[in-house]
């Protein structure tokens, strides 16, 4: 561990050291703060006004207008439920595959590497290519999973024109790309489980499943806690595969709150109305974020 | 090979230790396991063996029903279209594809430059608030792209840097910084300070301890930080698609994407431009499969 103070060495080291510090991390807190955090306190302000991006024109104030109106929009309600179902769906399925492979995965000892290798390369993909390809895949007519179930004799599925399976069909394209994710990080969980637990437990004739109840699983867990928390706030502010795959559609079956809020600034041009919704998804990402830090932080404390 | 994702995270000095303990017997049990994880590994690389297969099918193939698997006619003419243009000059999708690899390449040359030194200072002084501030460093990148976009869209429109590409290169550097940030200050944690402390008693100055000593043992962590930045930055979609419109900025995702625009879709041609786009990253991906761990939890998660 390193240590933070450096030992005093006369009196200039140590005042040249609070300059060094100075000097070397002020350049990157200003790019942040320049395209993070200024353009954050804009889209604050403009929350507040009827600005349009298009219009033009001064910017009137309207107070707290524009999150009323979507703190009580019907839409709105429907996008942040179907965010839910989508962020429930997708990495709940992902935490249980991606566990699973993982431990599979550990108990075996030879072609470990190259199994995980395998596994890992749909998370390495752009959204973009994995939106692509799929809906390439998922057509009804020449997609080839329907050709698959074909030959196994179930008929044409619709998967991305229809409202119920297209939302379905986000969920397993997100779980292809992102089990992977979580495999990897239970793996690294799983082959840190200290050895000799297994082996003063088989000592004591315990069960396979009592030995996973007892001392895989609390061991693991806080690190699959982690890794779920981290995919629930991806998944939260999810647009990219969304609008390549299905683009909201059919209907606005697939619009997620992300997705919304570009409809609403890009296509709607409300930009005030935008910037609010984005201000209350950014609260919502900054509670999340809070919560993963507190126990990433405990985690590395214990 | 090495199984790299072991010793990333563990706490625990033994290492690739074998799996925990199997139960003799359970033969029948462990073949179970195996047939499950090859379907599994089956199901997970089909997509990407599909899409290899497609860019390489004769057009009439592609759109077979039911879909061919073996005995397609073999063609090369979808990746000849990536790079060469209808009239025969550059195609636009080569064009993006150099864009991408300026816009990826600078922003991660300047979030390192930004970042190393950053976190270097980080590890070794008593700054003020330091865990709040790298926690807030860490949380500016998870904000939605979306509702960021919106208040940097009008900003770049005041200044002119719309459709820029030194605009992306901007804004894929401060959302590479946080990462940078946070991976290399473990890198940074791992190198003793002791050994700037020797070299300042042999009279080198803070700075010169930090440049002759630390950064050449830092040099691997760096070159690890920098490919997955690299790896961020090429796959960007989000800010990619609201910043830029011309094709002579556009960098490959919306250039990709924009291929289904139209009526028809030339799924050949989106195979093999996929196929072009994705190889380097999986190559990259495996030049530092040592730090996945670290690299996709953005340097959260370590040993």
């Amino acid at each position: 561990m390193a240590s933070a103070t450096p030992p005093a060495q006369g009196r200039s080291p140590r005042l040249s050291d609070r300059g060094l510090a100075v000097a070397f991390i002020s350049p990157a807190l200003l790019l942040l703060l320049a395209m993070s955090v200024f353009p954050l306190l804009w889209a604050l302000y403009l929350s507040f006004t009827d600005y349009s991006a298009t219009r033009g024109g001064p910017a009137r104030w309207v107070g707290f207008g524009n999150y009323t109106a979507i703190l009580a929009s019907a839409q709105v309600h429907q996008r942040a439920l179907t965010t839910l179902l989508y962020v429930v769906g997708a990495v709940g399925l992902q935490t249980v595959l991606g566990f699973s492979i993982a431990y599979l995965i550990s108990r075996r000892t030879r072609g470990r590497g190259l199994l995980t290798t395998v596994f890992l390369v749909p998370m390495m993909l752009s959204p973009v290519v994995v939106g692509l390809f799929w809906r390439f895949m998922l057509d009804a007519q020449f997609g080839v999973v329907n050709s698959m179930l074909g030959s196994l004799g179930i008929g044409p599925v619709e998967w991305l024109t229809r409202q119920r399976t297209a939302l379905v069909s986000l969920i397993v394209v997100d779980t292809w790309q992102w089990t992977p994710f979580i495999m990897l990080i239970a793996l690294a969980g799983l082959t840190a489980v200290p050895k000799y637990l297994y082996e003063a437990a088989s000592i004591d004739r315990a069960s396979e499943w009592f030995r996973f109840r007892t001392i895989t699983l609390p061991l693991v867990w806080p690190l699959l806690l982690i890794a779920v928390l981290f995919r629930a706030i991806e998944a939260f502010r999810l647009f990219d595969l969304v609008y390549i795959l299905t683009n909201g559609g059919p209907g606005v079956s697939t619009e997620t709150l992300s997705f919304h809020v570009y409809k609403v600034a890009f296509l709607g041009f409300n930009t005030g109305t935008a910037s609010a919704y984005g201000i209350l998804m950014v609260l919502v990402v900054i509670v999340l974020t809070q919560l993963y830090l507190r126990y990433l932080n405990k985690l590395k404390e214990d | 090979m090495g199984v790299s994702v072991n010793e990333a995270v563990s706490t625990d000095p033994v290492r690739d230790h074998p799996p925990p303990a199997r139960r003799r017997g359970g033969r029948g049990r462990s073949a179970l396991e195996v047939a499950l994880l090859t379907v599994l590994a089956i199901v997970m690389l089909f997509p990407v063996l599909w899409m290899i297969e497609t860019s390489i099918k004769e057009n009439r193939d592609v759109y077979a029903i039911p879909a061919k698997f073996f005995n397609f006619q073999f063609t090369m003419d979808h990746f000849k279209d990536v790079f060469v243009g209808a009239g025969g000059g550059r195609s636009a999708l080569s064009v993006s594809f150099l864009n991408s690899v300026v816009v990826a390449g600078v922003s991660t040359v300047l979030a390192t430059v930004l970042g190393v030194p950053a976190a270097w200072a980080y590890s070794r002084f008593a700054v003020k608030a330091k865990k709040d501030q790298l926690f807030f460093i860490l949380s500016t990148r998870f904000m939605p792209p979306v509702v960021v976009v919106i208040p940097i869209f009008l900003m770049y429109r005041q200044v002119g840097l719309i459709d820029t590409e030194l605009g992306l290169i901007l804004i894929y550097a401060a959302f590479n910084l946080p990462f940078t940030i946070w991976m290399m200050k473990g890198f940074v944690d791992e190198v003793p300070a002791e050994y700037e402390d020797a070299a300042m008693l042999d009279g080198y100055t803070r700075l010169q301890a930090f440049r002759r000593f630390t950064l050449p043992l830092l040099v691997p962590g760096i070159a690890a930080t920098a490919v997955f930045a690299l790896i961020f930055s090429w796959n960007e979609f989000v800010f990619a698609i609201f910043l830029t419109s011309s094709d002579d900025v556009r960098t490959a995702p919306p250039a990709i994407a924009g291929l289904i625009g139209g009526t028809t879709v030339d799924w050949g041609l989106v195979a093999a431009s996929s196929v072009v786009f994705a190889l380097p990253v999986l190559v990259f991906a495996y030049l530092v499969r040592k730090h996945l761990v670290a690299g996709v939890t953005l340097g959260a998660v370590r040993r």
